[in-house]
């Protein structure tokens, strides 16, 4: 493992019985980014969370995490790693600051530090005036919040977040995302991330792989994966298109395809490249033309595509 | 590792004391049991509740009953609430996640029994005393201090074991009252058996004496604990337990 990578999987394989729910991944996370994980329900997220954290023990294959064997050195990779698993793992009979006292002591932090570790973090996620609460009468979006303030109490590493924003309304989980993004950045994280939220993908993160029925379909950053995944796009809304317009469009060099639907033109590309005379052309033949899109393919497009052809 | 025990320890019994909402964080059961031990059955006791040998056998059962209550929510609530992977996934030796457990029930249990043992001497003293002291003979106090920890501990391993592999904190508890059941068969089976048998087993017991058969009772004991608590350590696997 080079001492740039925060993990580092080889060939890693998980089987239950006849199913296999993690199938020889290698893929390599770069230390301080925020990774993400993608894949769709029962693609073998969690169960890749959990043979990373030591938690289980990999059928076949081999991985590393900071630079300790996950099948031989479980204990260390858990002290210096925190993780938000598939739920939010709080005592909902507890107050907040009951529930990071108790991690703080679970991960040996001094009394001192202990308390201005608990106030710094519930501060800067507004929650130091609840404290007292019990937080099994909190939202969701604060559960998730204080499960984060406990996952960087003890200041891991590495920290892993198995879908924090699933469940969560749209202004609750773009609040978490900004906390995020803020504390990650802050404390020099690596933050592995696993999501179905693609959008969610494309804003935190610097590297993503999609995996599917345990299986890894593409890796790289989000930009190179638009690249390489999908087509450029011209969007052209408007009317009146004509039929000789069309087959002059759909003859240019330039054009992979075109759609005609309602009032759009859709127009792939072949590659980037300048569209102003596909424009031009449109506006001469006499089309009225209201609005022009240049699009890239999203990470969605892109991801869709991916499942697609790996049916 | 103590430390750890030790932080297991205080949340388990933050968890069980200070839960509020609920008859405000179990204090009402609490106090309804040591009224009942350490005031009412005295009361109806008199004198005898501190000098009768039969004394050892109430505060065997009392800390059996205060475990089994709630030993069987030690793993299978903590999965039921999903709350278990959280905690196998820190830095926890697997030992002091088990053991804190197994202490926070025994302390429980066998804690309750003692200030239960002491009040019910203060009531005797106060109601019955007559401006004499009276005290559990050294012998009988001795035994009830052991015995009660004994009972305690093997009701809270055998708990721990169950609770270890339950989905459910009902299912534990139900596993929990079956495996209790199945450890007092023998006794079921003595009407069984031949009369010849049962006359041997009479005279054997008549002719013990009560020392010697508290020590038995205190070996047997102290053997089944190490049995089970080993047996405990050696079911729990991380990997398990979050599959059930």
């Amino acid at each position: 493992m080079t001492p740039n990578n925060a993990i580092q999987t080889s060939n890693l394989t998980r089987h239950f019985q006849t199913i296999r729910a993690v199938d020889h991944l290698s893929f390599e996370v770069p230390s301080g980014i925020v990774f993400g994980f993608l894949g769709p329900n029962g693609s073998g997220k969690t169960t890749t969370i959990r043979l990373l954290l030591g938690l289980l023990e990999p059928s076949r294959g081999r991985s590393e995490v900071l630079g300790y064997d996950t099948s031989t050195q479980s204990d260390q990779i858990r002290q210096k790693c925190g993780a938000i698993l598939e739920h939010h793992g709080l005592y909902e009979r507890l107050s907040a600051e009951d529930n990071l006292e108790f991690y703080g002591r679970v991960w040996h932090i001094s009394a001192s530090d202990r308390q201005s570790r608990i106030k710094e973090l519930l501060t800067h996620l507004d929650l130091w005036d609840r404290r007292k609460e019990i937080t099994g009468t909190w939202s969701r979006g604060m559960k998730q919040k204080l499960a984060f303030a406990r996952t960087l109490l003890h200041r891991p590493s590495l920290v892993f977040l198995d879908e924090p924003t699933a469940g969560l309304d749209p202004v609750a989980a773009a609040a978490l995302r900004e906390d995020l993004a803020g504390m990650a950045g802050r404390e020099g994280l690596t933050v592995f991330l696993t999501t179905h939220n693609l959008a969610e993908a494309e804003k935190l993160c610097q590297h993503v792989a999609v995996i599917r029925q345990g299986k890894l379909l593409a890796i790289g950053s989000p930009e190179t994966l638009r690249t390489q995944g999908s087509k450029p796009r011209l969007e052209i809304r408007g009317r009146s298109f004509s039929q000789a317009l069309l087959t002059e469009l759909r003859a240019r060099t330039e054009t992979a395809s075109l759609i005609q639907s309602d009032h759009q033109l859709t127009i792939e590309l072949k590659e980037v490249t300048d569209v102003y005379p596909l424009v031009n052309l449109v506006v001469q033949s006499g089309a009225q033309v209201e609005e022009v899109i240049k699009s890239k393919a999203s990470l969605e497009d892109v991801f869709l595509t991916l499942m697609e052809e790996d049916k | 590792m103590i430390e750890d025990m030790n932080t297991i320890v205080r949340k388990e019994l933050r968890e069980l004391l200070f839960q509020r909402g609920r008859f405000r964080g179990g204090w009402v059961g609490i106090l309804f049991f040591v009224t009942v031990f350490g005031i009412v059955m005295p009361l109806q006791n008199g004198p005898d509740w501190v000098k009768s040998p039969i004394g050892l056998v109430y505060w065997a059962w009392v800390p059996f009953l205060l475990v089994s209550g709630v030993v069987a929510d030690s793993f299978a609530g903590e999965r039921e609430r999903h709350t278990l992977e959280t905690l196998l996934a820190s830095c926890l030796s697997d030992r002091a996640i088990l053991l804190g457990k197994m202490s926070a029930s025994i302390l429980y249990g066998w804690g309750l029994t003692m200030i239960s043992v002491v009040l019910g001497l203060i009531t005797t003293n106060l109601v019955f005393g007559k401006g004499q002291l009276l005290l559990y003979p050294v012998k009988i106090g001795f035994g009830i201090v052991v015995l009660s920890f004994l009972v305690a501990t093997l009701s809270s391993a055998l708990g721990i074991l169950v609770s270890l592999r339950a989905a459910t904190v009902r299912q534990a508890q139900q596993t929990f009252s079956i495996a209790f059941f199945v450890l007092f068969i023998p006794l079921f089976l003595v009407p069984m058996l031949p009369e010849t048998w049962k006359i041997q087993m009479m005279i054997f017991l008549a002719g013990l004496n009560y020392e010697a058969l508290a020590i038995l009772v205190v070996m047997v004991l102290v053997v089944l604990n190490i049995v089970l608590i080993s047996l405990a350590i050696s079911k729990f696997k991380r990997a398990r337990l979050i599959f059930v």
